[in-house]
């Protein structure tokens, strides 16, 4: 998510968003249950049996926090790792708030860096207990008693964690549990095997998609067909006379259809003919806001940081350059596209979903039905994907599946599902930016000069985050990282909000993923025309020592300046974001449809101490994946009269496996706390292709996809 | 109209519209959510199941078209090509978010089942079918390797 996290604590605790739900939600007290007999803290239980399971308060759509968070405690434990198992945490904020957010709720790349004193702690708490529970067990001082891989023991006393647990029960946790020194970690550092893949290798790993319910009634929904606009006249009968169709009900949000199974709610919806009222509609083209943002973006707009002076600067530059970048929409299209269950039974409530913003998502629907938070429990279930998806700060999505339920009249459980037409049609994307920059540089090739103005929509705007994402006309997702990266003796980054009725989200990295890409390109032509190397030229003006760290491993990984084959090139580029550096060297040819063929990615990161070097790759391949793919191939047009032209996976083009790079990572041994490896991994990909693509081609690609016309 | 077929080794019966695709006559109606649904129009390949042993896309497939035949998924895949497969999928870690891998191992599967040693070229044309939006090609590619290796191409 968003650069400014620290302050939306501020914001949760001020807006009214979360209020009533300082109330324990049902199941909230389950992590404290005596059912298992050693639980002494709200992040570890250990049963009889010799299982250690960790709660995992955040969700884990495949970024693989469950594994992280698991390791932390599991090594401050001295459990085994073969004994751990893990469960997703109730809705809970005083138990379980994410610590930078003040609620439940994933982003920012924030799980490890806020969980990582937390688990720390909650695993030597539980140590210490079951040392313990050994040393009066035996009668002997607790200094003389062994923690390692779930067995307690002392000389020839020995005991496993379960055999200890109904001792450790009853004592009390300490009240500053003593942690281990770096050196102490056996399993932090580790290449562990991830807690879920085994379970999501035989297809029995749960989502909210799989979730059935007795009497449980399916949804389809049809959305309008442009942002904004709204059902006047709905002519249902053909959909009810669909065999299975139960029902037809009109939302705010769009025209659902209930059904006994999902293909007769498809039926049902395809059979419905709909009268919409867009008056109230965006109907504005890509194109046109692309005219707009782009005559918006030739005016300085509000200042987010200037030093020098630039004009002057590039009036007396020997060479300047200028350049204008367009950014489309981009869907997030998650695998699993949004869905929930909701049932209601006896006066309580039950919600599956994978959640990422547990407490607000829950309280919405808790508001929607008129339901006590009290009465109410999330089932968080494993989640498809998400990169950004899953947290909104409207909630539409729980909100349109509460209402969806409340208007079939509440008597049978509803799964909501969109289709993934819904899905890319469906808004909250990437906003659509336009970026104006003008550099120059100096007779010996120095930069002297840098401009540059972003139009976007602010995605906090109408929101209840905009005091918090908005902040003297400035939201920062627009400009992120722009005045961090380099030292520019003269500079000015300025930045416009645009209205726009197209609702936009963060989506995987953020603003970096145009900011990194605007400034990753234009510094490196500016250096090549100032006959400066890519790598040598980039570190001498960077700001921070870990930023030129990572940019130095790359090249050396790489052998940049080495030997490259022929019709092949290289491009280099380098991002801070979330508090993680990385670097990456991209080795690119001509591929079939005109745009790069990707060969290689090498890739530096340095993102504080290693907790999982396996996940850490795993963020960085699927990041670089992630950014390249939508980079190269995807787009979300809007067309006449505001209609957005893709549906699905044919029109809005995924990355596939021949597209795919070779990845090669090397991860800095930091000493630093951890921070982000979900999102950094992405913003350096796709400047690194460009960069390699200009050199090999001569072309520089100035509005993405790279496949987009303009730039054969 | 009732469709007959063989589902993991089993006789099974589906007594409802000829035209529902499998995908949902197995998800809804028989209760095996390890297919999974990604498009609907076989462009992701979450829904790969195997027909007579051949991957299949399920969600564009009308139960109607598999009277009379074999259709196995995520939980009935069984012998020696599927546990090197499934093996190297978790040695490695493939998964992020899980939700392709269905698809993704059932694709591999057949794959391996017709040719045991495979090049990158024939993993590109055989998976190119199965979309993963966390992008953890890297690591198909090398369980596939992986298994073919072990089942001693």
């Amino acid at each position: 998510m968003h650069a400014l996290l620290p302050s939306r604590r501020a914001f949760l605790q001020s807006s009214g968003l979360v209020l009533g739900l300082a109330l324990p939600m049902r199941g909230a007290a389950k992590a404290a249950a005596t059912a298992v007999p050693f639980a002494p803290n709200a992040f570890v239980r250990v049963s009889t049996d010799n299982l250690v399971t960790v709660i995992i308060k955040h969700i884990e759509m495949g970024q693989g926090p469950a594994t992280g968070l698991a390791t932390i405690l599991a090594d401050e434990m001295d459990a085994d790792w073969s004994q751990i198992r893990v469960e997703f945490a109730p809705a809970n904020d005083p138990l379980y708030k994410n610590l930078a957010f003040g609620t439940m709720g994933t982003g920012g790349s924030s799980a490890m860096s806020n969980s990582w004193m937390q688990m720390r702690n909650a695993g030597a708490s539980a140590r210490a207990m079951l040392a313990e529970a050994g040393a009066r067990r035996w009668g002997v001082p607790v200094s003389a008693v062994k923690v390692s891989k779930g067995v307690v023991s002392s000389g020839t006393h020995k005991a496993s964690f379960g055999e200890l647990a109904a001792d450790a029960a009853g004592l009390k946790p300490p009240e500053k549990p003593i942690l281990k020194t770096p050196d102490q970690w056996t399993l932090i550092g580790t290449d562990l095997t991830k807690v879920d893949s085994a379970t999501k290798t035989d297809g029995s790993a749960m989502f909210t998609m799989d979730i059935r319910r007795p009497g449980m009634v399916h949804t389809a929904i049809l959305h309008p067909p442009a942002f904004g606009g709204k059902a006047s006249k709905v002519v249902d009968a053909a959909a009810l006379a669909v065999p299975g169709v139960l029902a037809v009900k009109t939302l705010p949000q769009g025209v659902v259809v209930y059904a006994k199974d999902s293909y007769s709610a498809m039926k049902g919806r395809a059979a419905l003919d709909v009268t919409w009222d867009l008056s109230a509609a965006e109907t504005r083209t890509s194109e046109q806001l692309y005219n707009t943002f782009a005559e918006a973006a030739s005016q300085p707009g509000n200042k987010v940081e200037a030093s020098g002076d630039v004009a002057a600067a590039l009036k007396g530059a020997a060479k300047t350059i200028e350049a204008t970048y367009l950014f489309p929409y981009l869907a997030h299209a998650p695998m699993e596209p949004m869905d929930a269950v909701i049932e209601m039974k006896g006066g309580k409530l039950d919600v599956w979903m994978g959640s990422q913003f547990q407490v607000g998502e829950l309280g919405a629907i808790c508001a929607t039905l008129g339901v006590k938070p009290e009465d109410a429990a999330l089932h968080e279930q494993y989640a498809g994907g998400s990169f950004g998806r899953r947290v909104t700060p409207l909630m539409e999505f729980a909100v349109e599946a509460a209402s969806a339920f409340k208007a079939y009249g509440g008597a049978a459980p509803v799964k909501h599902v969109w289709m993934r037409e819904n899905d890319i049609r469906g808004g909250r994307y990437r906003p659509l930016t336009v970026h104006k920059v003008r550099g120059g540089i100096d007779a010996a090739g120095n930069v002297v000069g840098w401009e540059q103005v972003a139009a976007a929509q602010s995605f906090f705007k109408n929101t209840p985050m905009e005091a918090m994402g908005i902040q003297k006309g400035i939201d920062d997702s627009i400009t992120e990282g722009l005045a961090d990266a380099y030292h520019f003796p003269n500079s000015y980054i300025g930045q416009h909000i645009m209205e726009g009725g197209v609702p936009t989200l963060w989506w995987r990295s953020v603003g970096n993923t145009h900011t990194a890409y605007v400034m990753e390109t234009f510094l490196d032509e500016l250096l090549a025309l100032g006959g400066k190397d890519a790598v040598a030229g980039r570190r001498a003006l960077m700001k921070e020592a870990r930023l030129k760290a990572v940019l130095s491993k790359v090249a050396e990984i790489a052998d940049w300046g080495g030997k490259v084959a022929a019709g092949r090139a290289r491009g280099v580029a380098a991002w801070k974001s979330f508090g993680s550096y990385v670097a990456q060297i991209a080795e690119v040819s001509v591929g079939p449809e005109g745009v790069p063929k990707v060969h290689k990615v090498w890739c530096a990161v340095d993102c504080g101490i290693p907790i999982n070097p396996n996940v850490i790759r795993a963020q960085i391949e699927g990041g670089i994946g992630y950014g390249l793919g939508h980079a190269l191939y995807s787009e979300v047009v809007l067309g006449e009269g505001g209609v957005v032209q893709q549906g699905n996976f044919d029109s809005y083009r995924s990355l596939r496996i021949g597209e795919m790079p070779a990845v090669e990572v090397a991860i800095i041994k930091s000493t630093e706390s951890p921070t982000g490896i979900g999102e950094p991994g992405l913003p350096p990909a796709a400047p690194a292709v460009a960069n390699a693509w200009r050199k090999l081609t001569g072309k520089t690609v100035r509005r993405l996809p790279f496949i987009h016309g303009d730039n054969a | 109209m009732a469709t007959d077929f063989t589902l993991n080794g089993k006789p099974t019966r589906f007594d409802g519209d000829p035209e529902t695709p499998l995908l949902w006559v197995l998800r809804d109606h028989l209760g095996l959510t390890g297919t999974k649904y990604g498009c609907g129009v076989a462009q992701c390949g979450a829904c790969t199941v195997h027909l007579d042993g051949k991957s299949r896309r399920s969600c564009v497939t009308p139960v109607s078209t598999v009277a009379g035949k074999n259709v196995t998924t995520i939980e009935g895949v069984e012998g020696k090509t599927a546990e090197a497969v499934q093996s190297a999928w978790v040695a490695i870690d493939v998964p992020q978010c899980g939700f392709c891998q269905s698809g993704q191992v059932m694709s591999a599967i057949a794959l391996l089942a017709q040719k045991k040693r495979v090049t990158d070229e024939d993993i590109d044309n055989a998976m190119a079918g199965n979309i993963c939006r966390c992008a953890t090609y890297v690591r198909i590619r090398q369980a596939i390797h992986d298994a073919s290796a072990k089942l001693g191409a």
